[in-house]
């Protein structure tokens, strides 16, 4: 029989917490802090950060018009030709040379980018917009979900490049009478990128609003009378946010591959509009006298793939709770 | 299972049959008239008495019905013939003469029969494709399986680099790179693929090899990337699986736990991906195709869409989407073999 020791008061106060120890953190804070020990991706996000900001204010820092023809000064090699080869036509003028007709390849490249970057974003937003929008209903209204579920597997099984490649040749005519040639092309190219690749960004986002939609906060917002349109906007959407979010870098990596390929096998833009796939493609004939100009653009295109799919990378691994904090 | 795949194998039948209206509809559209070429003294009925013999003329929807009983009835009928007749491995069988003469898918170029030049395609992109996608799983499986046993090693950093790289480098920039390197710089490989080589001794054995290392390679690359990938993933799942622990609990090599145990599991998701992948063999190589000059499929639908030639066109886009159907249906089928803990019934 031991007498009961009475509890110390030192051991109560070191249990009692007075406050939390640190203040309380936000999910955001959270994914960004887990992104950033990522080098890979912050490499890669700068990078991208990058190319789109020199695309976008680049002409205005290089004035050089991409279409003007120099016939004097055709065939320089670009400046660092000069390190090893001290009888190559090189000038400062133009930094990275020009082409076969004088053309600046600097601001080729630049206006160059502007086309993939811009075909590229606006693809994947499509696809995206697509993706969620079919997801989203095919997840919530379960009437919905066979058909939308069957017309996506119909899509799935197109062959997607062979049916752009019928697309853009089928198409290419009227959308160029209607909207000029460059702007019927953009159409063109963007809507058919789109509609033929929302298909993986339906099946997750189902399958998350599928899980999602049985949960409680789902039903007590349902309990209070939320209309479904609610529900769908301000409980389901930013809950899907994130597989959305890492669906749509890998879109845009898919989009600006593909423009490239379509410009490379000769359905893409005009001659006179460069991308960089039209610039390779138009470079390769000649590549082993000028090399750089199949490599500038050829490099350009995989260093943005590259760091976009980086990119996508980090931010799932961020935006995924089980192994974010690790 | 074998319900399973009976069920699957009819309604894959309706699911072609919607996919090739799509497309037979959408090439409607294209603009082009196969009798642009023939000259204007030829009078009109004699113009129209030659757009029916090309199967056109008609309305849509009879062409449409006319296509499916050519593609679903005359060629398997001819190609069973040629089956029986010409090949060893059922040529001992009497031969059926299906085929009663009826018009065949036509071809607008060349005004022969489509699928006589399909089979003529065939062999090369196979040999290339196929190659290729050997080549890169072969490389890809021990990779997968060795950075995932080493995670965050050197080698695992490195191999999902090159990973990377084999993700975003497109075929269109390799394929010049290395022609340049290889057969400009250096003389090692013809960039362009010949064709008519004909194999008959050591040689020729190897200059039919030089000439396919440079497109294997292009292609292996980006295969490889994509299932060094999957086999990384797959066998990082199993390795913290409890049933890892307890072989090494019992004392097994731990080749044997690697080789053996988690190997097989993680198998399961890979060659279902690995027979998914197989259709792109037939059509994703266009780009390749194009860059080597290989004359295979993928290079035919090329020349035939700027030529025009919509019956070809056609029906080469519905046997890719047929391949895509089947190897899905092949994909979910050997998944549910693979896995005991898959039953679809």
């Amino acid at each position: 029989m031991t007498e009961p020791v009475p509890a110390s008061p030192t051991a109560i106060d070191a249990l009692a917490d007075d406050g939390p120890e640190a203040p309380p953190r936000s999910k955001w804070r959270d994914v960004w802090e887990q992104f950033t020990r990522h080098k890979g991706a912050v490499a890669g996000g700068a990078f991208l950060l990058f190319i789109t900001l020199a695309v976008i204010f680049g002409p205005w820092l290089w004035t050089l018009d991409p279409q003007e023809l120099d016939i004097r000064n055709k065939d320089l090699r670009p400046i660092y030709v000069g390190l090893w080869n001290g009888d190559a036509a090189i000038s400062w003028a133009h930094p990275f040379g020009t082409d076969n007709l004088g053309r600046d390849m600097l601001a080729q490249m630049i206006s160059g980018g502007r086309a993939s970057l811009a075909v590229g974003w606006a693809a994947m937003l499509l696809s995206v917009l697509i993706g969620t929008a079919i997801g989203v209903t095919a997840g919530f209204f379960r009437r919905l979900d066979g058909l939308l579920m069957r017309l996506t597997d119909l899509f799935l099984s197109l062959p997607i490049l062979p049916l752009l490649l019928v697309a853009v040749t089928l198409f290419r005519q009227p959308l160029r009478a209607n909207f000029g040639p460059e702007g019927g092309m953009f159409i063109l190219i963007v809507t058919v990128i789109g509609i033929t690749s929302w298909m993986p960004t339906a099946r997750i986002v189902r399958g998350d609003v599928l899980a999602l939609k049985e949960r409680e906060f789902v039903l007590a917002a349902r309990s209070i009378g939320t209309t479904s349109w609610k529900i769908i906007l301000r409980h389901l959407l930013p809950n899907v946010l994130s597989p959305i979010m890492v669906s749509a870098t890998l879109g845009l990596a898919t989009a600006i591959i593909t423009e490239s390929a379509l410009s490379f096998l000769g359905v893409g833009f005009p001659s006179d509009y460069p991308t960089w796939g039209k610039m390779l493609a138009d470079a390769v004939a000649r590549m082993v006298d000028f090399p750089e100009r199949v490599i500038l653009p050829g490099v350009a295109i995989s260093l943005t793939v590259l760091s976009v799919n980086y990119l996508g990378d980090g931010l799932r691994d961020a935006l995924d709770p089980r192994l974010r904090g690790r | 299972m074998l319900t399973f795949t009976i069920r699957r194998l009819i309604l894959s039948i309706p699911t072609l049959i919607l996919i090739s209206f799509v497309i037979f509809m959408l090439l409607q559209l294209a603009p082009g008239d196969p009798m642009a070429q023939v000259p204007l003294t030829v009078p009109p009925e004699v113009k129209q008495q030659m757009r029916e013999a090309l199967g056109l003329g008609e309305p849509v929807l009879v062409q449409y019905a006319k296509w499916l009983r050519q593609v679903f009835l005359l060629e398997p009928a001819v190609f069973i013939d040629w089956l029986t007749r010409d090949t060893l491995l059922l040529g001992w069988l009497p031969d059926t003469s299906l085929y009663n003469g009826d018009l065949r898918v036509i071809s607008w170029q060349t005004r022969s029969p489509v699928m006589e030049i399909v089979m003529q395609r065939i062999p090369q992109t196979l040999w290339v494709v196929g190659l290729a996608y050997v080549v890169g799983i072969l490389i890809a499986i021990p990779v997968g399986i060795y950075s995932a046993y080493r995670q965050y090693s050197v080698f695992d950093q490195a191999g999902t680099f090159v990973t990377m790289i084999g993700f975003s480098i497109p075929p269109f920039f390799t394929g010049p790179l290395l022609i340049v390197i290889f057969s400009v710089q250096l003389g090692w490989f013809p960039s362009i693929y010949d064709t008519t080589h004909v194999v008959n001794d050591w040689d020729s054995f190897m200059v039919q090899l030089s000439q396919m290392i440079m497109p294997v390679m292009v292609l292996a690359l980006q295969i490889t990337a994509q299932f060094s990938r999957y086999m990384r993933a797959s066998m990082l799942d199993n390795l913290g699986q409890d049933y890892v622990r307890t072989a090494r609990a019992k004392g097994l090599r731990e080749a044997i736990v690697v080789n053996v145990h988690v190997l097989r599991n993680s198998m399961i998701p890979v060659v279902t991906v690995i027979a998914l992948g197989v259709p792109a063999i037939f059509g994703g190589a266009i780009i390749t195709e194009n860059v080597f000059k290989v004359n295979g499929i993928g290079q035919l639908l090329i020349t035939s869409l700027f030529a025009n030639d919509l019956p070809m066109v056609m029906t080469l886009t519905f046997i890719f989407a047929a391949l895509i159907v089947l190897f899905n249906l092949v994909a979910d089928v050997l998944y549910g073999l693979l896995d005991p803990r898959i039953r679809y019934d």
